[in-house]
């Protein structure tokens, strides 16, 4: 028991340490930029400032500080919550970011339930023939979803589906699920398939191998002799064992999801996380970008964290171990 | 390495897939495309392809078909220098941390679980952001997002291969560790780092076009494949060669590195042999 919370502690102070890492990396990319917030906000009208206002403005914005009280004051204001605020959008980040933050998480995860239900079974299906057209048909499948960018399938889709079926909920102003929750969903269609496209070929892949692996292990040929149906030898013996490595596989994917959502809520006008970074950088709200890109990658290493739990959870190997 | 992928039929198909866009890519580099990419021709405006323009024309007049072979060149030249960037520094960073162990392991290591934090499209696009933008600044964003992924790739092995008997043999005949490291620790992870290669090739494609379609890969009015399907979005009822053009030659290449990866795994990694 001991040893299990050392181990538990560990993972959690090695996570703490990786955050404040990612909090200097931030820190530092951005304070890369030629100019500051002063020339940002003020634009070319900024040459215009006399010695003794840019003096005030740099007092105000604290950028007279040096950069490691810079840095301690923005990261100890990000712990009490004030993460900065969107001149643009008259809105705190913080409050941005909670609008936005479960409006990913939502399209995370319809694209993992759909990625799930696009590759475990196609998975399952060209493992139950290796070199047959059905596996064939399976790596076309999962090199499709390997090749083709999230972006081109996006922009294909939303033209086709507009035109062709006049079907483009994502024109009208977005619905959040409490709002209209038909409205919603008919909105995070497309976009969670998408997304789902593209983590479904790794997980098809994976599930291909496992299955195929755990397939050749002599428990599953006792099973088989014992008379245990095919249907629930095939999902509980072996998928049941299958499952670490598809587990895995999908939190390892997360990342991509982070990533694509950017691209995807762009395309499709969802206003998720992603698009406040892009709407950040494009609009060069540092300050939005800064606390953003440090929320995502906290979400991100928090999966990571449970992932690892899950996986603890679903193989007692492990948790033995 | 040409007899290892004539075992592999995929392998052999990425490659002429391969070979095909890079005469397409020697070609603009060489400046013998049909046309100017860049040169705007407002009376040409939305050609259908013809035998006079293969791919059509664009909303400027401007030849499709020189245009993505521009667009190949340059997405080449970003992912083939990201790729080379990220698989020297994170080989090197991978044989060093494994090798030398301890304090320089733990350093390597934090700043790998550091970079590894962040989803990889999301570092790409902040590094971009900040950066004066070029093709080679580009470049480097995406460098940095891979070379924690070569570092990984090679320490566990190098961690094997350095108790390994033949390895503690050259230590005694007074070799120094570079020596050793350079000439017995990392002929033997060759296969590994060339099948990471490939196989982020095309992910530095993918995260290139995707760049440029948020408008923050190489500015306008040099072609991107990523930057002309962007613009392309709103004509393609008016001018679908403008979309299918450049979405499907990215889909090719990318299939094309794919297709090469997963060859030289089938025939490269030791997990694999026989398996097929």
């Amino acid at each position: 028991m001991t040893i299990l919370r050392n181990r538990v502690l560990r993972r959690v102070a090695e996570t703490l340490g990786i955050l404040f890492g990612v909090a200097v990396f931030v820190f530092v990319m951005l304070r890369a930029i030629p100019g500051d917030q002063i020339t940002a906000g003020l634009g070319t009208e900024a040459a215009a400032l006399t010695p003794a206002q840019r003096q005030a403005l740099e007092q105000y914005y604290g950028l007279d500080q040096s950069l490691v009280t810079q840095f301690f004051s923005w990261l100890g204001n990000m712990f009490t919550g004030n993460f900065g605020y969107s001149a643009r959008s008259q809105q705190s980040v913080l409050e941005l970011t909670l609008h936005s933050l479960p409006v990913t998480f939502e399209l995370a995860v319809f694209s993992i339930v759909l990625a799930l239900l696009i590759g475990v079974p196609l998975g399952m299906l060209a493992a139950s023939r290796t070199n047959s057209v059905r596996d064939a048909a399976g790596q076309v499948v999962s090199l499709a979803g390997l090749s083709i960018p999230a972006f081109l399938l996006a922009t294909t889709l939303l033209s086709v589906f507009a035109a062709s079926f006049g079907f483009n909920p994502n024109g009208q102003g977005f619905a959040t699920l409490v709002d209209d929750p038909l409205l919603n969903l008919r909105q995070m269609l497309l976009p969670s398939l998408v997304l789902g496209f593209g983590i479904a070929a790794p997980i098809l892949r994976t599930t291909r191998t496992a299955v195929l692996e755990v397939r050749s292990n002599d428990f599953v040929r006792t099973a088989r002799a014992k008379g245990v149906p095919e249907r629930r030898l095939q999902i509980r013996h072996v998928l049941g064992n299958a499952l670490v490595p598809i587990v895995t596989m999908t939190g390892l994917q997360f990342g991509y999801l982070l990533g694509g959502a950017v691209v995807v809520e762009q395309i499709f006008s969802v206003p998720g996380i992603g698009r406040q970074v892009l709407l950040g950088i494009q609009q060069k709200e540092y300050a939005v970008v800064q606390s953003t890109v440090l929320v995502i990658a906290l979400a991100f290493v928090l999966v990571n964290l449970l992932t690892d739990g899950l996986y603890r959870l679903i193989d007692p190997r492990v948790r033995a171990s | 390495m040409s007899g290892l992928l004539r075992r592999s039929p995929i392998g052999l198909a990425g490659v002429v897939i391969l070979a095909l866009l890079a005469v397409v890519a020697v070609l603009s580099y060489l400046g013998l495309l049909p046309y100017d990419p860049v040169a705007q021709h407002p009376p040409a405006r939305f050609l259908a392809p013809s035998g006079e323009h293969l791919f059509g024309t664009d909303q400027f007049g401007r030849d499709v078909f020189s245009r993505v072979a521009a667009g190949v060149g340059n997405s080449a030249l970003i992912a083939v220098v990201a790729v080379a960037f990220a698989t020297v520094v994170g080989t090197l960073g991978g044989l060093v941390s494994g090798f030398y162990r301890g304090l320089a392991d733990g350093a390597i290591g934090g700043v790998t679980n550091v970079l590894f934090a962040f989803p990889p499209l999301l570092l790409a696009l902040s590094l971009a952001s900040v950066l004066d933008r070029n093709w080679f600044t580009i470049a480097v964003a995406i460098a940095i997002v891979y070379v924690p992924i070569f570092i990984r790739v090679t320490r566990g092995p190098v961690l094997s291969l350095r108790e390994i008997e033949y390895v503690k043999a050259a230590v005694s005949t007074g070799l120094s560790r570079w020596q050793i490291m350079l000439r017995h620790v990392l002929p033997n992870i060759t296969s590994i780092i060339v099948i990471q290669v490939a196989l982020s090739l095309s992910w530095a494609v993918l995260t290139e076009a995707s760049l440029s379609f948020l408008g923050l890969g190489t500015p306008p009015p040099a072609p991107s494949l990523g930057s002309m399907i962007f613009e392309a979005r709103s004509l393609v009822f008016v001018a679908p060669w403008t979309l299918i053009a450049p979405g499907a030659v990215v889909v090719l290449l990318v299939v094309g590195l794919n297709l090469l990866g997963d060859g030289l795994r089938d025939t490269l990694d030791p997990r694999n042999r026989g398996k097929r």
